[in-house]
């Protein structure tokens, strides 16, 4: 890696990959990864296709469990983990698929309400009116009682996004955001990821291709390529760079 | 060698099928719970199937009432069509062409549904929000179905012994009282279980198993798919083809198991 976030002041680490190894068959997915994202802080993950960008994210919510290395969230190593543990830190994280992975045949509000539903004893008031705040934090107050297949992409991924917030998280991991949406409808995700960040102060990791998205909501922007993190650099200091990997990605990739 | 892999296959379906049945024992605490869940899917796969299980069930009674009826009458004992109909749409065909139709029915759906969620991320996105993949996906389908076939077992046996009256009154010229006479006369026979005709009851745990069954292996299948839209088609046809085996199987020995140990 050519470069590191500075360490003086920096804020204490949330999420720390050390030297993560993972391969897929004969495929070598992730190749001694390191990086850190500090409380607070949103790092985008940028790379191209194929180089195990949603594998990293995978990685840190436990849904993967790396070949060697360490996996750290919250100082606890995710790949050792009980799975009582890891259910307890999932509780504190939220976790944003590319489609959204809403339940079909549930309601969007339902969608929402189902981790209180299934992990708290809340009454249903309580459950519906949490739910619905969310859905309305995320600019879709009336879409309580559609299904999925009825909703766009983006709506989609509102809800996703409204359900992953539901518990209220302290870490949320975004698979690429804007994947499939119109610039117009990508552009306010943009946004409502940002207001997410300011409203709740929550540590992120964004997996993104999208140049405008990743201007719009990093503090840092990590460039995975071979399996490693390549550079880890502020994003104005990131678009500037003149390492010839980065200035050939960015030319060929410019939104 | 050829036979070793498919062998390890089965093998390791097996240990995961009943890896499965054993964790949704432990859970059956939260069937209360589940009702709303158990409701809807007791709806799908009893409401829905009752047209397919009453139509096979019909031309099913007519046939054995029509098969052996011929071969009765040849000897003079036509009048004993009602017994053999009775007896074998109670002890076998009632609950044995119910089990074929929810296997194709609602054991495919089982396993093309939860491994199109398994596909499309949604299973993963259970994990992620820690909501029990047992509890919430399967307990539900599991019960329903066990209550759902037994149900559908007493429609398809009563309308099945129907058929075969038709059939003896109308092409074998047997009175429809006398055929229904022998049918109910065969059917008294208690168990030395329950003080319940035997034949009547001996179906229904089967179906009661039956039910268990496609509904565990279709779960399974569904839970392990991979590979987009290919691994549902492969999941749903493996839960089909692996209930239907089952079935004929688990129905052996407890035909054994009632009827001569």
């Amino acid at each position: 890696m050519s470069a590191a976030p500075e360490p003086a002041g920096a804020p204490e680490s949330v999420i720390r990959f050390v030297d993560v190894h993972k391969a897929f068959g004969a495929q070598k997915v992730l190749q001694g990864l390191s990086f850190e994202v500090g409380r607070g802080r949103t790092l985008a993950i940028m790379g191209p296709s194929g180089t195990g960008k949603s594998v990293v994210l995978r990685h840190a919510i436990g849904l993967i469990r790396p070949d060697r290395g360490l996996v750290e969230v919250e100082g606890r190593d995710v790949g050792k983990l009980s799975k009582r543990d890891l259910s307890d830190l999932r509780r504190r994280m939220g976790f944003l698929f590319q489609e959204g992975a809403l339940i079909n045949w549930l309601s969007v509000g339902e969608n929402v309400a189902l981790p209180l539903r299934e992990n708290t004893r809340m009454k249903d008031a309580e459950i519906r009116d949490l739910a619905q705040a969310k859905l309305e934090l995320v600019h879709i107050p009336d879409a309580w009682s559609k299904m999925p297949a009825q909703i766009s992409g983006g709506m989609k991924k509102r809800v996703g996004l409204a359900r992953a917030l539901v518990t209220d998280p302290e870490i949320i991991l975004y698979d690429e955001p804007n994947a499939g949406l119109d610039p117009e409808i990508a552009a306010s995700i943009n946004e409502l990821i940002r207001e997410v960040q300011q409203e709740l102060h929550v540590t992120s990791i964004v997996v993104e291709h999208r140049v405008g998205c990743i201007k719009t909501v990093a503090d840092e922007v990590l460039f995975l390529e071979g399996g490693r993190a390549l550079v880890q650099l502020p994003p104005d200091r990131f678009f500037s760079s003149d390492h010839p990997r980065l200035v050939q990605f960015l030319g060929a990739n410019p939104d | 060698m050829p036979i070793v892999r498919p062998f390890l296959g089965f093998c390791e379906s097996l240990g995961y099928q009943l890896e499965l049945f054993g964790a949704v024992l432990v859970r059956l605490g939260s069937v209360p719970a589940r009702s709303r869940w158990i409701v809807e899917q007791l709806y799908q796969g009893a409401v829905q199937g009752v047209h397919v299980v009453l139509l096979v069930g019909l031309f099913m009674g007519m046939i054995v009432s029509l098969q052996t009826g011929i071969e009765l009458a040849r000897i003079g004992q036509q009048d004993q069509i009602g017994t053999i109909v009775a007896v074998s749409m109670a002890r076998e065909m009632g609950p044995f062409i119910t089990a074929t139709i929810l296997a194709a029915t609602m054991g495919s759906s089982i396993a093309a549904e939860i491994g199109t969620m398994a596909v499309s991320d949604e299973l993963a996105a259970l994990e992620v929000l820690s909501v029990d993949r047992i509890r919430f996906l399967v307990l539900p389908r599991i019960v329903a179905l066990a209550i759902a076939a037994p149900l559908l077992t007493i429609l398809c046996d009563a309308i099945g012994i129907l058929g075969g009256g038709f059939v003896a009154q109308s092409q074998l010229n047997v009175s429809f009282q006398l055929y229904a006479d022998s049918a109910v006369e065969a059917l008294r026979d208690p168990g030395s279980v329950l003080p319940l005709p035997k034949d009547v009851y001996s179906g229904l745990v089967k179906a009661f198993v039956f039910g268990v069954l496609i509904a565990v292996i279709g779960s399974a299948a569904g839970l392990r798919a991979r590979g987009g839209a290919l691994g549902v088609g492969i999941a749903t046809r493996q839960a089909v083809r692996d209930s239907i085996i089952t079935i004929i199987i688990a129905n052996y020995f407890m035909t054994w198991f009632m009827y001569q140990a």
